[in-house]
């Protein structure tokens, strides 16, 4: 009860200068959100939807084969950043991205990049699982189909078999491969679109809040699918449960009203904090 | 505590009122419900009542001798010869045989209008189908004349309406019926023959087919222009004051009265592009602009019903937008787009106003067999029936009432049929 009155007066701005809490007094990251040879990197990333900025200056990187989570507390931006890392903003009527987002070097919003490819290579998990009204095996087969990765139909069987392995999901569907997707329970089905996604073989998968809509033991279940796919996959995970973030990633991202606050590794973030904004949002004075 | 007593006293005491409004708000829906029901029932009374007559009509049992030199035929296969031949011969010899007691030129002529004439006609294709019967005699069932069908049915019903009758007429029905050779039989006529200035001739197998071309062409032409202008305009045009410019229009398009097409049509399809008038071309192509907007309506909302997360899904595996549309949101949508192309055409089969602007009023005697050929509808049929003077004239048009509703009735029951079999859920 306490806690949640101090967050309360932690907004209010003038009680919020006095702690330095303020967000328009942040000027850089602080932490470590740079790195060697990344996957990924971002350089100066502001997102506008129509005039209104919703990302303001992010730059990170992503190395290969980490899980990086990004935290935050509501409407701070970090679906709207994972999204732009495989141009789905795009979708969005009135929405522009500014700077510079590479992958493996090459700039993803340059102007003759095509949106597929770029998508073939960064996969997306979403938060509401979304298989298609279609058979288990036509909705892991589709990706696979579009791009033309299988040269046959016994290359194709395989794929749906190794990404439904991979995917920790081949012995509960294997008897089923031919009922539709959506029959499953909502934990199957994120796990069935994770399958989705990995059989294209994408070097990087982004999840969006890929367990909100799921019990604890669905849960579970996912994270340690990400613990296992983070030996091939290079994986950042937008998640608003904290604990989910510690469980899973090996760097946290923390955003603060469309500010990269703070990214460290995943234990420093939780234990030692180094910026006062991050410690007031795990601590649950604010989010 | 006294406090909390006194809301739960004051809550009951609501409790009754808001029940009594509740039960009052669901006797109006009742009573609205019932009044059409109601009315849907009087309307279907009223032309089942009406029409039922027309499904039957009224023949003469005669012995006809098909004689040659009656006919002034000598051989079948000569055309020129049938041409010319005197085909009513037959049927009126026929009558003064069987009323070998009337004379005088009035007499006959008052019983020669017993059969329908075209009763003479109908033997010459009897005959032509079965040669064998020349010079034969034979005992057939004859088409009457539609006063006398109209009389017959009257009298059988208790209220004889003989008006357009002399009493000589009357006495020899009653004779007639006396003896058993006046009876009601299946009128094959109505399904299977054009329209005619007679009523006893007259049927709406022109008509049906007319609406049939007519319909097919508006499908053919405002489905597909339909959902391609739908699907364009939902996932593919950027949203902006030109594409908002464009729905406005359309939704106007939908209100616009029928009648304004029909002159659209006249000023466009007939006067510049010199499309033959009353032809289902030119039909089709009237009805498919009035569809138009039903059907991109319809299509768009369709297409908006299906789920943004499946077509997240389609582009997060890197499908075009192409792709997406064809594999995902197609498929999911296309139930309610055929419900809505159905229904368009259930209202374009009904419509009549835009067709009497380009000349599908026409009186057109034969079937049209293609789209070219002169042709007229349903419910024009209907409006050229209804303002006949005959009176038989008046089942005839509560008849093809009857079957322009069984049409749009099929149509409906087929648009929810086929949106129960295509509908996923998810």
């Amino acid at each position: 009860m306490t806690v949640a009155t101090v967050g309360k007066t932690a907004i209010d701005p003038k009680v919020s200068s006095k702690q330095n809490l303020e967000v328009d007094q942040v000027q850089a990251t602080v932490g470590s959100p740079l790195c060697e040879n990344p996957k990924m990197s971002m350089r100066d990333v502001n997102v506008f939807y129509g005039d209104k900025q919703a990302i303001h200056n992010v730059s990170i990187d992503i190395a290969k084969h980490e899980v990086i989570a990004m935290i935050g507390p509501s409407g701070c931006g970090k679906s709207t950043f994972l999204r732009a890392l495989n141009r789905m903003n795009d979708t969005v009527d009135g929405c522009r991205v500014e700077g510079e987002v590479q992958l493996d070097g090459e700039n993803i919003y340059q102007q003759h990049l095509d949106v597929v490819e770029l998508r073939a290579r960064v996969g997306m998990v979403f938060q509401k699982p979304n298989p298609f009204p279609k058979s288990i095996f036509e909705n892991i087969a589709y990706g696979p189909k579009i791009h033309g990765l299988a040269d046959s139909r016994v290359d194709l069987d395989e794929i749906v078999e190794s990404s439904l392995r991979r995917a920790g999901l081949w012995d509960e569907v294997k008897e089923r491969l031919h009922q539709p997707g959506t029959g499953l329970s909502g934990g199957q089905q994120q796990r069935l679109c994770i399958a989705r996604a990995i059989a294209v073989s994408p070097e990087v998968i982004l999840m969006d809040e890929p367990c909100s809509a799921l019990d604890p033991i669905a849960t579970a279940r996912i994270e340690e699918l990400i613990e296992e796919l983070s030996q091939n996959f290079t994986i950042a995970i937008v998640t608003h449960s904290m604990q989910q973030a510690a469980r899973v990633s090996n760097r946290t991202a923390y955003f603060h009203l469309g500010k990269l606050i703070e990214v460290n590794p995943t234990e420093q973030v939780f234990t030692m904090p180094e910026h006062q904004l991050t410690e007031a949002y795990i601590t649950g004075r604010f989010g | 505590m006294s406090k909390s007593m006194d809301n739960l006293h004051k809550i009951k005491n609501s409790l009754k009122r808001r029940s009594r409004a509740e039960a009052r708000f669901r006797w109006y829906g009742r009573v609205a419900i019932l009044i059409g029901l109601a009315a849907v029932l009087l309307l279907f009374a009223d032309i089942i009542g009406k029409g039922h007559g027309a499904f039957k009509a009224t023949y003469i049992k005669l012995e006809v001798h098909y004689d040659r030199d009656l006919l002034g035929v000598t051989s079948l296969a000569d055309t020129a010869q049938l041409m010319e031949a005197n085909w009513d011969a037959v049927p009126k010899a026929a009558l003064r045989e069987r009323f070998a007691d009337v004379s005088g030129r009035r007499n006959k002529r008052q019983l020669y209008k017993l059969l329908s004439n075209g009763a003479g006609f109908d033997l010459k294709d009897h005959l032509l189908a079965n040669p064998l019967l020349l010079d034969q005699t034979e005992t057939l069932w004859i088409l009457a004349d539609d006063d006398i069908d109209t009389y017959y049915k009257s009298w059988l019903d208790g209220e004889p309406y003989a008006a357009r009758l002399s009493n000589k007429q009357v006495q020899w029905i009653d004779q007639l019926h006396q003896q058993g050779q006046i009876r009601l039989q299946l009128n094959t006529n109505l399904l299977t023959r054009g329209d005619s200035r007679e009523p006893e001739q007259a049927g709406i197998r022109g008509a049906v087919m007319g609406s049939l071309l007519t319909l097919l062409l508006t499908l053919m032409l405002s489905f597909p222009i339909g959902v391609a202008a739908a699907i364009y305009l939902e996932e593919f045009a950027t949203k902006n004051r030109f594409t908002d410019f464009i729905e406005v229009n359309i939704n106007n398009l939908a209100a616009v009265p029928s009648i304004i097409f029909g002159l659209l049509g006249l000023a466009v399809f007939i006067n510049f592009f010199h499309v033959p008038r009353s032809v289902p071309i030119v039909g089709g192509l009237v009805l498919t602009l009035m569809t138009l907007p039903t059907v991109i309506i319809t299509s768009r909302a369709a297409i908006k019903s299906v789920p943004p997360s499946i077509r997240e899904a389609a582009l997060g595996m890197g499908a075009s937008k192409y792709q997406m549309v064809l594999h995902h949101v197609l498929p999911l949508a296309l139930p309610g787009m055929l419900t809505g192309a159905i229904i368009g055409m259930a209202q374009a089969l009904g419509e009549t106003a835009p067709l009497l602007m380009i000349g599908m009023v026409a009186f057109i005697v034969d079937i049209p067999q293609g789209f070219t050929d002169p042709a007229t509808v349903l419910p024009v049929q209907i409006f050229l029936w209804a303002d006949s003077p005959e009176r038989a004239f008046i089942e005839k048009t509560s008849a093809a009432i009857m079957v322009l509703l069984s049409f749009l009735l099929i149509m409906n029951i087929s648009a929810v049929w086929l949106r129960k079999r295509l509908e996923r859920r998810w």
